[in-house]
């Protein structure tokens, strides 16, 4: 089946995807690969595995990359002077839907009660 | 000429009682309880080792109390992202998990304010009760404010009784044993960041984390004054402080600050960066930053 890179409504996959992520001037086949779907691909046209997929965001998003890989954005876990977890950007950003949703809030503190009350 | 001498009559019966008294003295101090830093590594064994029996057996699971000591070349230091925070409060309930704070009465060592994007941050406008069903509200950004971990503390000065100090690796501790509850400190700390055991603390066996450090998270008894450790039974095993971990959005960091690569020293290097009352000179060691 011959791929179809023209820019249009998905009807009959992926059909719970919505792109809100500069879509005006980007589709699927700009990260995925046409080729080879289990792989992305930079700018360039040079492949990515999904497991690093912060090259693909930080062609983009420089600043971030280079914070991230300084320790500074993103979360990390583990040990502060060994063994760090790192997450990867889709880890936390959907990556069709980058922008972070609203979360409800955990329990507001007791307002301190009045003495006799 | 006898009664213009200065130096007062003093017989032989009146100088020994007075020696007896002294030596008396002496020997009650020395008798009595030890200040941590005067504790014998042996000792100090047998005492953590009492308090675990103790806590182990009111709780009915088996708790370790840590005591151990400040690593060589470290000073801790933290780092938070007032960009990033959305004000969720995972923070302040995973701090109350981690750190045995009483549910009841409610002790809470961060307190997250909610402020207006358009006054900037100012305390007398900030709200530490908000409540909507999401956060981030709009036109609103939040400043989560535990102890400051200052370098100048105010609070460990007018401590009557040496029970709070700073340890070599830049924590302020509390040795529980020797709190009298008299909040001085509490009316000297400017960020509100001590909490006073008003009850009995309640904490169930569930609640209970097991893992404890002496000066940290070990349950406390009614009447003493508690604050942040940066999670010393974590962080000087080489963990992670709990608010770190459980951040959603990431926007807090810890680290060494004597390390040039840690992640803390390129946010001081690289970010701009602002400390909480900066004209007081307490020199917090806990930053806040704006990442973007």
């Amino acid at each position: 089946m011959p791929v179809n890179r023209t820019r249009r409504e998905l009807a009959d996959m992926h059909t719970d995807i919505v792109l809100k992520h500069d879509e005006e001037h980007r589709w699927c086949l700009d990260c995925h690969d046409a080729a080879n779907r289990d792989q992305l691909h930079l700018a360039s046209g040079e492949p990515v595995s999904f497991d690093q997929s912060y090259q693909l965001c930080g062609q983009c998003h420089g600043e971030k990359l280079r914070d991230w890989r300084a320790g500074v954005h993103g979360r990390r876990t583990g040990d502060w002077n060994g063994h760090k977890k790192y997450l990867l950007c889709a880890n936390c950003h959907n990556p069709h839907q980058p922008r972070f949703k609203a979360i409800e809030p955990k329990p507001a503190p007791k307002r301190p009660t009045p003495p006799g009350k | 000429m006898d009664s213009m001498s200065l130096t007062p009559k003093v017989n032989r019966r009146q100088f020994a009682s007075c020696a007896a008294a002294a030596a008396a003295g002496w020997l009650l101090t020395a008798c009595g309880p030890r200040r941590l830093s005067e504790v014998s590594p042996a000792r100090l064994k047998e005492l953590l080792a009492g308090m675990e029996r103790q806590y182990s057996a009111k709780y009915g699971k088996a708790v370790t109390v840590s005591g151990a000591q400040a690593i060589p070349g470290v000073e801790f230091a933290y780092a938070l992202d007032l960009s990033r925070c959305i004000g969720c409060r995972r923070c302040v309930h995973a701090c109350v998990e981690e750190n045995n704070q009483s549910r009841d009465p409610e002790v809470q060592w961060i307190k997250v304010f909610s402020m207006e994007k358009s006054k900037g941050v100012d305390f007398t406008e900030a709200d530490p009760y908000y409540h909507p069903a999401e956060v981030p509200e709009e036109g609103h950004f939040y400043v989560p404010v535990a102890c400051q971990q200052c370098r100048n503390p105010p609070c460990t000065k007018v401590c009557p009784t040496g029970a709070t100090w700073t340890d070599p690796d830049g924590i302020v501790v509390i040795d529980y044993d020797w709190c009298i509850g008299c909040r001085y400190c509490m009316a000297a700390c400017p960020y509100g960041a001590r909490h006073f055991n008003w009850g009995e603390p309640t904490l169930s066996r569930d609640q209970l984390n097991p893992s404890t450090h002496y000066l940290g998270n070990r349950p406390r008894p009614k009447g003493v004054v508690e604050k942040c450790t940066f999670c010393i039974q974590r962080t000087r095993a080489g963990r992670y402080p709990a608010c770190v971990e459980v951040c959603p959005v990431g926007a807090r960091k810890f680290g060494n600050l004597l390390d040039p690569d840690s992640e803390i020293r390129y946010i001081i290097e690289h970010k701009r960066v602002l400390v909480l009352k900066q004209d007081l000179n307490t020199m917090p060691k806990f930053f806040y930053f704006y990442a973007t």
